[in-house]
């Protein structure tokens, strides 16, 4: 009876936590340049190869290499590396205000940049974008001032929400970004739903959303894929494997005997798993995917896989769950960092304009951070109204919430 | 004027407002093709098409969802849960996003979303086919709930739910589809073509959300009441030969708190029906508001009855409805009483 099978419970642990060597050899890597990119027309079943490989362009000698190279200008790759670069700058100096007590919360993107970035720039203003929480690449792109997203984070009087929401949970009606709830994963079928609509209306714009790997759990994910694949809705379905869900690795989201994109084939719908960390890959695998989309070819799961090179949020430690050192071993490097070599390479950048650029940006969050804190900080200076607090819960304000109002103005005197 | 049934009400509402708006678009499980397993979207599909009324997927999380971005961009959803007993894989969506949708973002997304379910008991359903759940809504800030009592509100509230720019929970109460309920099911079922309510004008109309109607004036009681109650409560009061004024709450929220009080003022007597499970029903609510602003006015301890506290069983369903003779026995302990 020695090899008898029996069940046994399995509960995934990940290559390495504190003090451990990193190891990274789980993920499947393919060399830039090796995957075939096939008519956007392609059937959802044909794309299995492209779901379970890696989408690459940019080799380890910085250049854009084969199929998928999306032969852009230099120019758009320079505003690629602006906005991202912007976005790390804004990001490091709002966790520093947040440090020192000026905002309650904030959330880093750092080492994610490229996913928000290019695809929002391989986009059309008029597609829709439905973010999760670290998306802020997406608002550089469409250029909200960063005074207006600073006003968000401080809750201060210019706040976009009124004071009703945590930092980061931003949105922009006029740039066609969606509200970020702050519950994961519930934007997803909603972009479907929204997709829907464009189609009913016979519009061809696409709706775009993001998800992580570990939120793709939720019962969301699933109504989103069914739902996007039975209506042929034109979305792209971006599931962003930054690795880590706060202490939890992608293994215990699904991750570690299939690739998330390869979900995608088995509902139907086109997978394509990216090196989220290649600007060039996720630029030209948006594009892909949103031609598909417009002409009818329906829906596309996008795996990006990159990490988390920051903590979850301002009130999360990694260096209680995974190695201190981890990000230094990362093989998909940084992406501000690929695309600047990128075109060095090409010899339309230097190391002295970047370190130029980064001092203008530099410049320009501090500017804007001066005037946002003018219109106060969650505890100093002018402050929302309280009496805010009533309105919008629903378009007109019942009588029960009036008399509370009322309650509550007595109560402040 | 016309006669209809409840059934028929709901589907000329849809039909004018299909009609009216091309935003207007009807989607939930079986709805299209098959015109919904109460037949309520019957005929709308061919009418329409196959993009204004959709089948959906089984997936009630999938059908609030998409019909919350089909409302962000632009349209009008009106979404179908086949019993609001199936309503739960759908309540995150309902009570984080549809109803916080314009709070979190000051005004600027909003989803103008209705989402009609049949609820209730009272036809052998067992505890997957009976359920009232509107105290679980009325808890969640920003959706209205809303839930008729007869053909002529239903057409008219559900006309005012999908103009209406907040999201709307519409319940159903399925026990009346096809005509009035008292609460006895011995006795043969009674048309709505022979209930005055069954008159229903084929064009459109609406009935104000938010307000609660005296459904018969009186001097003795208030009977406080939604749904198939109102039927069931009237019919006990007259049992008992009481001159009962008897209110059809119609909006559970925003309550029309004004109407109900105002009666109590008068009256001095209160009973609260309703079929839901009595505990933190939404009976407790009234109750709490009629006492706060009523206190003075009242000879007798406040009245509450509703559905046993047990998930509603499938053999012993007349013992667990809140029929007539639980209704009177507490109109008469009311009366009794000071």
């Amino acid at each position: 009876m020695a090899n008898r099978l029996r069940t046994r419970l399995h509960v995934p642990q990940p290559p390495a936590r504190p003090g451990d060597r990193t190891d990274f050899s789980y993920l499947k890597l393919q060399p830039a340049g090796t995957q075939p990119r096939p008519d956007v027309k392609v059937s959802a079943q044909a794309t299995l190869p492209l779901a379970t490989g890696l989408v690459r362009v940019l080799d380890d000698d910085h250049r854009a290499v084969g199929a998928w190279d999306p032969h852009v200008e230099p120019e758009v790759l320079q505003a690629g590396l602006r906005h991202m670069l912007m976005t790390r700058i804004f990001d490091e100096r709002m966790q520093r205000t947040q440090r020192q007590g000026r905002i309650s919360f904030y959330m880093r993107s750092h080492g994610e940049e490229a996913v928000s970035v290019a695809q929002a720039m391989a986009l059309r203003p008029g597609d829709m974008l439905f973010p999760s929480y670290r998306n802020q690449g997406l608002y550089m792109v469409r250029g909200r001032p960063l005074v207006d997203l600073m006003c968000q984070l401080l809750s201060n009087t210019r706040d976009m929400c009124k004071g009703r929401q945590l930092p980061v949970m931003y949105h922009w009606r006029q740039g066609k970004i969606f509200s970020i709830s702050g519950n994961l994963a519930t934007q997803f079928p909603q972009a479907v739903g929204w997709a829907m609509a464009a189609a009913i209306k016979g519009e061809d714009h696409v709706a775009s959303t993001w998800i992580g790997e570990g939120s793709s759990a939720e019962g969301d994910f699933h109504a989103g894929m069914v739902f996007a694949e039975v209506y042929q809705a034109p979305v792209l379905l971006n599931i962003v494997n930054n690795q880590w869900a706060i202490s939890t690795f992608q293994g215990f989201a699904g991750g570690e005997r299939s690739t998330f994109a390869a979900r995608g084939p088995g509902y139907g719908v086109a997978g394509v798993r990216v090196d989220g960390n290649d600007f060039l890959a996720v630029y030209a695998v948006t594009q892909w995917a949103a031609e598909r989309a417009r002409k009818g070819g329906g829906p596309t799961l996008i795996e990006h896989v990159t990490y988390r090179a920051s903590a979850h949020s301002t009130s999360d430690d990694p260096s209680r769950y995974r190695p201190k050192d981890e990000y230094e071993h990362w093989p998909l490097g940084d992406p501000v960092e690929r695309l600047k070599r990128h075109l060095i390479a090409l010899g339309e950048w230097s190391d002295e304009r970047h370190q130029k650029l980064a001092g203008e940006l530099e410049e320009e969050v501090a500017v804007a951070w001066r005037e946002a804190t003018k219109y106060g900080t969650l505890n100093e200076g002018p402050r929302l109204d309280p009496d805010l607090m009533f309105e919008d819960v629903l378009k007109d304000m019942p009588e029960h919430l009036v008399r509370q109002r009322e309650q509550l103005r007595a109560e402040r005197g | 004027m016309a006669r209809m049934n409840m059934i028929q009400a709901l589907n000329s509402a849809m039909d004018v407002m299909l009609e009216r708006d091309p935003g207007v678009v009807v989607l939930g499980e079986d709805v299209g093709y098959f015109g919904g397993v109460f037949r309520t979207t019957d005929g709308l599909q061919r009418k329409y098409g196959e993009h204004r009324v959709l089948d959906t997927p089984i997936s009630e999380l999938g059908i609030v969802a998409a019909s919350i971005g089909m409302a962000v961009n632009g349209l009008r959803p009106v979404a179908e849960i086949q019993f609001a007993d199936y309503i739960y894989p759908g309540y995150d969506q309902i009570v984080s996003e549809l109803a916080r949708l314009r709070y979190r973002s000051a005004g600027e997304f909003y989803a103008p979303v209705t989402i009609r379910t049949p609820c209730g008991g009272g036809i052998r359903g067992g505890q997957t086919h009976s359920q009232s759940p509107e105290a679980i809504f009325a808890h969640v800030c920003g959706v209205k709930v809303v839930m008729p009592s007869n053909p002529y509100d239903a057409k008219g509230l559900l006309i005012a739910a999908i103009e209406d720019d907040d999201p709307v929970i519409f319940l159903e109460p399925k026990r009346l589809y096809n005509g009035p309920f008292d609460g006895d099911p011995g006795k043969p079922a009674v048309p709505w073509s022979a209930h005055p309510r069954g008159e229903v004008p084929e064009g459109h109309y609406t009935v104000p959300i938010s307000k609660a109607q005296i459904v018969r004036a009186g001097r003795d009681v208030t009977i406080i009441a939604y749904g198939t109650m109102v039927h069931v409560a009237e019919a006990a009061a007259l049992s008992l030969g009481l001159d009962a004024e008897v209110i059809d709450v119609r909006t559970i929220s925003p309550l029309d708190s004004e109407t109900l009080c105002e009666s109590v003022r008068r009256t001095g007597r209160c009973l609260i029906v309703h079929e839901a499970t009595r505990f933190g029903g939404f009976g407790a609510e009234i109750s709490a508001t009629v006492q706060e602003q009523c206190f003075w006015h009242l000879q007798a301890p406040i009245g509450r009855v509703g559905g046993w506290d047990t998930p509603y069983p499938h053999a012993f369903e007349w013992e667990y409805f809140p029929g007539q003779k639980r209704v009177a026995m507490a109109l008469e302990a009311i009366m009794s009483a000071g």
